[in-house]
């Protein structure tokens, strides 16, 4: 998979920097990496772009000789911790790669429990690992860029690669999946008495889930702008239950942060 | 004007006329909402029987046929140092508008003034609304129209031809020779003074269903005045700033332009996106200033431009009272009740 330098690529007849770069995870479910290596027709000229120097699914050897790190996964364990600071000190730029590296993910949902020890029960029964509260990349270290969705888009990820070499603004949106489904003529789900979280989630996976009729689960975390308070209010309104709501909210991580979602489980 | 009346049955002949060599555009069912009414849409259509000309509204405008939400102003094909660049203004053949409302007709009209007739016309939007043959078509007002109010609730110019429903007939009012030419085509009659009663009676018959009201009078004034009420942060709370109201006008045409280069390194291209005052990347400006941070504010703004600084400009407002975006807005967000509000129609 390792491209020489003499492969380096040129626009408009100017070389470009070719980064190295590294993917790490933690725990996820690589669905994110998978994204990555699952788009054939782009990935040589994606491969083009960077030297990957270290990419577990992909490749056997290894080196901690980058600049930038894609990392996967939310931070469960201690050791974990200590990794990603390593890696952290390797990199020049660090990139949460995907929404569990952005704020925890599905595997945040343990976070509502109060008892930790109680959920370790619950899940690993007799055979107890070591775990602890689920944090995002951010809450151990600091992180540069940040790729939202669960999974990420892979068109979404070669446009932000390619801006980096390219020198080159990289611009999300900070605007709702509203936008995107509009432009996708989808009908709306609310029409068909469906939930759906995007009028209050980042935009930039397309719509994807409207467009194959299914209510947005809110999984690239908050638009920027994002009205939680009022949408809550309005899905109340249209009838669907506190649980449905705090449900889709809490999925994913993304809402932490908002007084709505504030309130945990019982245990 | 030329006037003809026709039976029903012609229109079918018509639409196979028209639908023989070009590409038509009609209202059509896609689905029903959870109450079980149709929503319907403006989709391409070669079966006659497949258009809804009894459709209530469509949920999106035609917009996408003169101003995509995606449009690519130029493409670039790159080799070495050097680039070639490509401009199409994607208006490759006629479009035929199949049933259009007074107030779509006249949304048109509406970006003509600042699309076409400007100083600076926009090639993309021209080329395509050079090409189009629109047949409009009565329609029966729904609670949510208030084009009356806005002056849009009859089209008079805008159209090639216009169909009334008179029972067994229809009543059509010639604007173009293409529509005079095409109507040749079909079995057509000079309209008796009998059938003259039957427009008008039927006109008045409709001017009847309108409920939906938006007092205009001083509007301008108005919002001038109420610049710092604090009804615009009270609509502004509940705002999602989602952009669908935008997305959903017949008239919205902001945009953004966003230059691309293609993976391969091969190819690039210029890319305008329709856009929204209402979101929060709308104001923001290099560097990262944003003018306008506050969901209030951005919404106050959306109808500034309609409903001021477009009549300041044009003598008209940018709103032809279709209703859509208070219909698609989930904060039940609405024109009238909004513009009543700020004239302190509503208790505060
Ligand atoms: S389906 Fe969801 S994303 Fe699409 S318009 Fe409706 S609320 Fe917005
Ligand atoms: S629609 Fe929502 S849940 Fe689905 S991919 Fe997009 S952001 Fe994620
Ligand atoms: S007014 Fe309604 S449709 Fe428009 S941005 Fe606000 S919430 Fe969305
Ligand atoms: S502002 Fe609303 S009512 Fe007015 S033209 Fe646009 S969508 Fe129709
Ligand atoms: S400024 Fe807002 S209201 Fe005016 S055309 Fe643009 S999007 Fe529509």
């Amino acid at each position: 998979m390792k491209a020489k330098e003499s492969e380096s690529k040129t626009y408009l007849g100017i070389p470009l920097y070719r980064p190295k770069v590294a993917f790490f995870e933690f725990s996820s479910c690589e669905g994110c990496q998978l994204q990555i290596i699952n788009n054939e027709n782009t990935l040589l000229d994606f491969l083009s772009l960077v030297e990957v120097v270290n990419f577990r699914e992909a490749m056997t050897e290894k080196s901690d000789d980058y600049e930038i790190a894609f990392v996967e996964g939310s931070i469960t364990r201690n050791d974990e911790a200590e990794r990603l600071k390593k890696i952290r000190k390797n990199a020049k730029i660090l990139v949460a790669l995907g929404s569990c590296a952005c704020f925890g993910g599905v595997n945040q949902l343990k976070n509502r429990f109060n008892n930790i020890e109680w959920v370790k029960k619950q899940v690993y029964g007799k055979h107890p690992i070591d775990t602890a509260p689920v944090r995002a990349l951010e809450e151990v270290v600091n992180v540069d860029l940040r790729i939202y969705g669960c999974p990420i888009k892979k068109e979404e990820v070669e446009k932000i690669v390619l801006h980096v070499v390219l020198g080159k603004s990289i611009d999300i949106p900070k605007y709702p999946v509203c936008m995107e489904c509009k432009a996708n003529e989808n009908i709306c789900l609310f029409d068909l008495g469906e939930p759906c979280l995007g009028p209050i989630t980042r935009a930039g996976c397309d719509s994807w889930c409207p467009n194959n009729n299914a209510g947005c689960w809110g999984c690239r975390g908050p638009a920027e702008d994002a009205n939680v308070g009022y949408m809550k209010k309005i899905m109340k309104e249209k009838g669907f239950s506190e649980k449905t709501i705090l449900e889709r909210l809490d999925c994913f991580g993304g809402f932490a942060q908002f007084p709505e979602l504030k309130k945990k489980g019982k245990h | 004007m030329i006037f003809r009346i026709f039976e029903k049955k012609e229109l079918k002949n018509l639409f196979e006329i028209l639908a023989a060599h070009n590409k038509v555009v009609g209202p059509v069912e896609i689905g029903k909402d959870k109450q079980c009414n149709p929503i319907y849409a403006f989709t391409e259509v070669s079966d006659f029987n497949s258009i809804k000309l009894d459709y209530t509204t469509t949920k999106l405008p035609a917009k996408r046929y003169f101003l995509p939400f995606h449009e690519d102003l130029s493409t670039f094909r790159i080799k070495d140092n050097n680039w070639q660049k490509t401009i199409d203004y994607n208006a490759d053949r006629p479009l035929i508008f199949f049933g259009l409302h007074p107030c779509d007709i006249n949304a048109l009209n509406k970006l003509d003034k600042v699309l076409l007739h400007s100083v600076f016309p926009m090639p993309y939007y021209v080329a395509k609304r050079k090409n189009m043959f629109i047949i409009g078509i009565d329609c029966v007002p729904q609670p949510f129209c208030f084009c009356r109010s806005m002056g849009s609730d009859t089209a008079l110019h805008g159209f090639d031809m216009f169909i009334t429903n008179l029972g067994t007939r229809y009543f059509v009012e010639i604007l173009t020779d293409t529509a005079y030419n095409f109507l040749k085509n079909i079995k057509t009659e000079e309209p008796k003074e009998k059938d003259h009663i039957l427009y008008m009676k039927s006109a008045a018959e409709r001017n009847k269903k309108f409920t939906a009201k938006v007092d205009t009078t001083d509007l301008a004034k108005i919002l001038d005045m109420e610049f710092q009420s604090d009804v615009w942060k009270q609509w502004g709370d509940k705002c999602l700033a989602c952009g669908t109201c935008a997305n959903v006008c017949p008239t919205c045409y902001c945009y953004g332009v966003e230059e691309t280069v293609d993976i391969n390194l091969k190819s690039a291209r210029k890319t305008k996106m329709l856009h929204s005052c209402n979101l929060i990347d709308f104001a923001e400006v290099a560097g990262g200033h944003n003018f306008r941070p506050e969901r209030h504010s951005r919404l106050k703004y959306r109808y500034y431009h309609k409903h001021r600084g477009f009549v300041e400009a044009f003598e008209e407002s940018l709103c032809v009272g279709c209703g859509r975006c208070g219909e698609s807005c989930l904060a039940g967000i609405k024109v009238p009740e909004v513009i009543a509000s700020v004239r302190g129609g509503k208790k505060r």
